[in-house]
């Protein structure tokens, strides 16, 4: 099944998917995907995100594969949900998307071992984890105002449940801005598969319910503009629309440089 | 006495009471309370972010280092990390030591205490976003390399201790004059003050909410000074901040 949390008519509902595309309010109203705001499908505690987790994407970005995982954190003012608009800062010069798989914990757990970490999911989303590489600095890299901007991680539309996608490490990613592919990779070439991040973080730290971790993105990376529609899809788990405008439209000022609130 | 904001172990919700930050004393209408005789957990619930090389010491301390590899060059934006919410704990809790390690970084901090939604706020503005202050005990293994996130040497459970309350902002006068002691087993092993902040409280707030919100309830830490005491097994750790009390934890 598949689940979003939205809001419509003023009210946050949960809502699943309808065998013709509709969604089905908790209060049992069909809506369709239009008519709603969507939400982040889960709201979420700890978010992980992995760096460097494909080899052809390490390789475009003139890094060696890791030999542990590359793993940084993310705090909720970044996540929107589908059909949102993320920002492009007015400076930026090279903002580029990221097509993920996330993957949604669904009980707490330390010390998973890899053969059960799958009975620690809840389901898979998609993610996109932008990115403003004019800011990247070489303290904690990938650093906060790169990786936790307001707006610049999408996520959506659906939590699928994980009975419902038959090998996760086994998916198709997608990425096209402005309806043509841009980039194109399978979850196969994760260097660390989901149950190896599973057991590697709960060797360290408890993961808890709602709980996410961001698998990182394969190679085929470009610089968006404002006004691009950027839609990030994954085989089975469903297709994230967004649209990058640009700082001053988002602010809704004329000011190119106005970056304080009055 | 000054106002702060408390929570009780037994309740869902925090509250607010007089204390007596000097001799960490809860004041009731009936009697006092020290903070060993009530059982409290971390007054927080938001996310809690940390700053690094926020004091001029520690980038005195890493020299010329900063313009070598891997950094290249001294940082510019502030540099943020996240305590997760496994890591949270209250005053008195214990800070479990990992079996991997014989020693923890004990990183006595300033937490600010977020009492309202705060994006794209000017340096004169930053206070009125503030609710209060806090004590934090940014727990580390001890990790000599900057270069990528310390998720693995940070985000421990329980590495994360705060409390004992959130002392109300109006009480402090000036958050960047703030002394910040350190005890081990009651000896005294690091002392400093938020004036040697590179980033003053408002600055920093103003600095970081430009291009990511910090809500309410969130807590962001000013950072750490120089020199952190190295703690063991056993060992008894009091963090004392000017105004606002003391936090202690032990490390078992």
């Amino acid at each position: 099944m598949k689940h979003a949390r939205v809001v419509f008519q003023d009210v946050i509902h949960h809502a699943i998917e309808t065998n013709d595309g509709h969604l089905k309010l908790d209060n049992g109203q069909i809506v369709s995907e239009e008519e709603v705001v969507w939400l982040p499908p889960v709201q979420p505690r700890t978010v992980f995100a992995l760096g460097l987790n494909y080899a052809n994407h390490a390789k475009e970005l003139a890094f060696e594969a890791p030999t542990e995982p590359l793993v940084f954190l993310k705090g909720p003012n970044t996540f929107i949900g589908h059909r949102g608009l993320t920002y492009r800062p007015a400076e930026a010069t090279n903002m580029h998307y990221e097509c993920e798989l996330a993957v949604v914990i669904g009980r707490s757990g330390t010390n998973i071992k890899r053969e059960d970490a799958y009975d620690y999911v809840a389901g898979y989303t998609v993610a996109n984890d932008y990115a403003i590489r004019d800011y990247l600095e070489n303290y904690y890299r990938p650093n906060l105002k790169v990786k936790n901007r307001d707006t610049c991680t999408p996520i959506g539309p659906w939590l699928v449940d994980a009975k419902d996608i038959e090998d996760p490490m086994n998916l198709t990613l997608r990425t096209y801005v402005n309806g043509k592919v841009t980039q194109e990779g399978t979850t196969k070439d994760m260097i660390f598969s989901i149950p190896h991040l599973i057991e590697y973080l709960s060797s360290f730290m408890t993961l808890n319910k709602n709980d996410i971790i961001l698998t990182g993105t394969p190679e085929g990376l470009v610089d968006t503009k404002e006004g691009d529609e950027v839609i990030t899809e994954i085989e089975g788990v469903g297709r994230l629309v967004n649209t990058v405008i640009s700082e001053k439209h988002f602010l809704r000022i004329e000011s190119d440089n106005a970056i304080f609130s009055q | 006495m000054s106002k702060a904001i408390i929570k009780y172990s037994e309740t869902l919700h925090t509250e607010e009471v007089e204390v007596d930050p000097q001799s960490n004393t809860i004041i009731l209408d009936d009697r006092n309370l020290t903070v060993e005789q009530s059982s409290l957990e971390a007054p927080i619930s938001g996310t809690v972010y940390g700053t690094l090389l926020n004091y001029s010491g520690e980038l005195k301390a890493l020299g010329s280092s900063l313009t070598k590899e891997p950094y290249k060059q001294p940082p510019k934006a502030p540099v943020l990390y996240i305590k997760p919410v496994n890591t949270i704990t209250g005053f008195n809790s214990s800070i479990p030591l990992p079996e991997d390690t014989s020693h923890l970084q004990i990183g006595a901090s300033l937490g600010i205490v977020i009492g309202k939604n705060a994006t794209r706020i000017t340096e004169e503005k930053a206070l009125d976003h503030v609710l209060g202050y806090t004590i934090v005990n940014d727990v580390s293994i001890p990790h000599e390399n900057f270069y990528r996130p310390a998720i693995k040497q940070k985000a421990r459970d329980n590495f994360c201790p705060v409390g004992p309350w959130i002392i109300e902002r109006d009480a402090i006068s000036d958050p960047n004059k703030l002394a910040i002691t350190v005890f081990v087993n009651d000896e005294l092993k690091q002392k400093n003050t938020t004036t040697n902040l590179i980033r003053p409280v408002s600055k920093l707030i103003s600095e970081i909410s430009g291009f990511m919100t910090l809500y309410e309830g969130d807590v962001l830490l000013v950072g750490v000074p120089e020199n952190p005491p190295l703690v063991k097994e056993g060992d008894r750790v009091r963090i004392e901040i000017d105004g606002i009390g003391y936090l202690e934890n032990t490390v078992k």
